[in-house]
């Protein structure tokens, strides 16, 4: 019999099982995939090291900070700010035809662009900033808000605006063409006022960081364990099943997997609407180049780009991507201790919105030949924005919607998962709970915050 | 334990919350969340580092009594006072 059982090995999960273990739970983390991570994994392919998720890391802090979800983190999972070797952006911008934003790391550089560019929103942007700048939780009424309605009362020119939404929607809301203030409010924070970086390998030495402590603490991890059930009594989960038929019991569950995704392990809960679960999938083309991208002159770390001035945040409909909108990260363009050196290779990554159901209609031959189609579509797209590296790429990966179902087992391969989140992680079983994704933090510093929270709310205080 | 050996106790409770945290000059009468910025997470690990470690159990409606070295020690006081 388990404290706890934990469905998924990603950062939430993980950051769950910590905090448990540590209080002397007997837990247990359930993953179904070969591999650790969940979004957040990495991968090798012919003598390199990838990364799936990762950009940046958002919500980043410089050493010392005592605020904000960086330091809460370090805080609660007895970490050192030094374990996670964060290197700051050199920085990055938003790029709309004929105009361009840069920001970085301090607010400042992002507000003088603003006056610089929008000199009569000036002083709107900075009253926005002040109501902004002490918002650090989820209240439940501010997802009920729309982000647009707000910004059209407080700022007047309709450019500033898609440009300000750009990087947050694209790092972070499950929601179509909107976005619910409460989650606009986390994501202004955590990009603009806190900001980007990146340990020098990857993903990698955070996940690992996580892992080890979870073990030592006695935790136990099981990789290809799949939960297919969710066995229920009297309105309480008894424990899992897994893929293979074994059955685990538990005092409780908490779950990563996603709102609509846990619901329908639940034996007790006859069907699900699987609208609920989110639609917003990506592609990634990753090029990897002879030398590094500031050589070709792209120094900055991320690039929003929007090839008109509204800007489109949806599912496309009638083709497998849209590429009006994309994401160029370069994960060369950090500012990493001389110490460590440049990265070995140059790396672009470019992110596109991706049609779930057209790519996972297409059989194993069309699907490989759409890869090579849209890679090419992909950076043609992105370099009438940044410099041409296209006779530079010498070699190339590529990640669609069903790559990101099969490390997240979300539905849709929905990235940020449902628009509807579950902040306080209940759900119909008093002692079944969120966390990830569909609570409501994204990005790794707010998925780690998540499994904390729900681990804190739920399971701690009734031992 | 005495008030002293108590303050001792939170203490390590504190450097063990806050590693990156210079304590030596922790003001007793000045409350935890202005000195350390501590919020409702840490006070929740102040709580279940105390019941981990010593076997207190605080009950939630008194955590309020934790708010800096000083009060914390004298709600403790009668707690520990066997240990």
């Amino acid at each position: 019999m388990y404290d706890t059982i934990i469905i998924g090995a990603g950062m939430s999960g993980l950051a769950a099982g910590i905090r448990l273990a540590y209080y002397d739970q007997r837990v247990c983390i359930l993953e179904r995939h070969w591999t650790i991570g969940g979004l957040n994994s990495f991968y090798r392919l012919r003598g390199r090291d990838y990364d799936v998720g990762l950009h940046a890391v958002t919500n980043f802090t410089p050493k010392g900070t005592k605020r904000g979800p960086l330091a809460r983190l370090l805080r609660q999972l007895r970490f050192r700010w030094d374990d996670f070797a964060l290197a700051p952006q050199i920085g990055s911008e938003i790029a709309f035809p004929g105009v361009r934003l840069k920001f970085g790391n301090e607010i400042e550089l992002l507000t003088s662009e603003i006056a610089a560019t929008f000199p009569r929103e000036k002083d709107n942007f900075r009253r926005l900033l002040r109501e902004l700048i002490d918002y650090d939780d989820l209240r439940q009424q501010d997802f009920r808000v729309s982000a647009r309605e707000v910004l059209r009362e407080r700022l007047g020119d309709p450019l500033l605006i898609e440009m300000l939404l750009c990087p947050l929607m694209w790092y972070g809301n499950p929601r179509e063409r909107d976005m619910a203030l409460g989650q606009f409010c986390i994501m202004f924070r955590s990009i603009f006022l806190e900001g980007f970086a990146r340990p020098f390998r990857g993903v990698r030495p955070i996940l690992k960081n996580l892992v080890r402590r979870f073990r030592s603490l006695g935790g136990e991890l099981r990789l290809r364990s799949g939960v297919a059930r969710i066995l229920v009594q009297n309105q309480r989960a008894t424990g899992v099943q897994l893929d293979n038929g074994d059955t685990l019991e538990a005092r409780r569950v908490v779950s990563s997997a996603g709102l609509v995704e846990t619901l329908r392990m639940c034996e007790d809960v006859p069907e699900v609407d699987p609208d609920d679960a989110g639609r917003l999938s990506f592609i990634e083309t990753v090029s990897i180049l002879d030398r590094q991208p500031r050589d070709l002159g792209h120094e900055q770390t991320i690039v929003f780009f929007n090839d008109s001035p509204e800007f489109h945040w949806e599912q496309p409909e009638q083709q497998l991507c849209d590429l009006r909108t994309g994401v160029v990260c370069s994960p060369n363009n950090y500012a990493y201790d001389a110490s460590e050196g440049d990265l070995p290779d140059g790396i672009i990554r470019i992110t596109a919105l991706a049609n779930y159901d057209r790519w996972t209609a297409l059989n194993d031959e069309q699907y490989a030949l759409e890869k090579f189609r849209w890679y090419d579509r992909t950076l043609e797209s992105a370099v009438r924005f940044v410099p041409d590296y296209r006779a530079h790429v010498i070699d190339t990966d590529m990640f669609t919607p069903r790559t990101i179902h099969r490390f997240t087992w979300h539905d849709s391969g929905a990235v940020y998962g449902a628009p509807e989140k579950r902040l306080d992680g209940a759900t119909h079983l008093k002692n079944v709970f969120l966390c990830g994704t569909d609570q409501g933090f994204v990005g790794i510093v707010g998925s780690i915050v998540s499994g904390i929270s729900i681990a804190n709310q739920h399971c701690l205080k009734d031992e | 334990m005495k008030s002293g050996d108590i303050r001792n106790e939170v203490l390590k409770i504190l450097e063990d919350i806050a590693p990156d945290e210079d304590l030596s000059d922790l003001q007793d009468d000045v409350a935890f969340r202005e000195q350390l910025e501590l919020d409702s997470m840490d006070f929740l690990d102040i709580v279940m580092e105390l019941r981990k470690r010593h076997r207190i159990q605080i009950p939630e409606e008194e955590y309020g009594q934790l708010v800096s070295m000083a009060s914390t020690v004298k709600y403790l006081e009668p707690l520990m006072k066997d240990l």
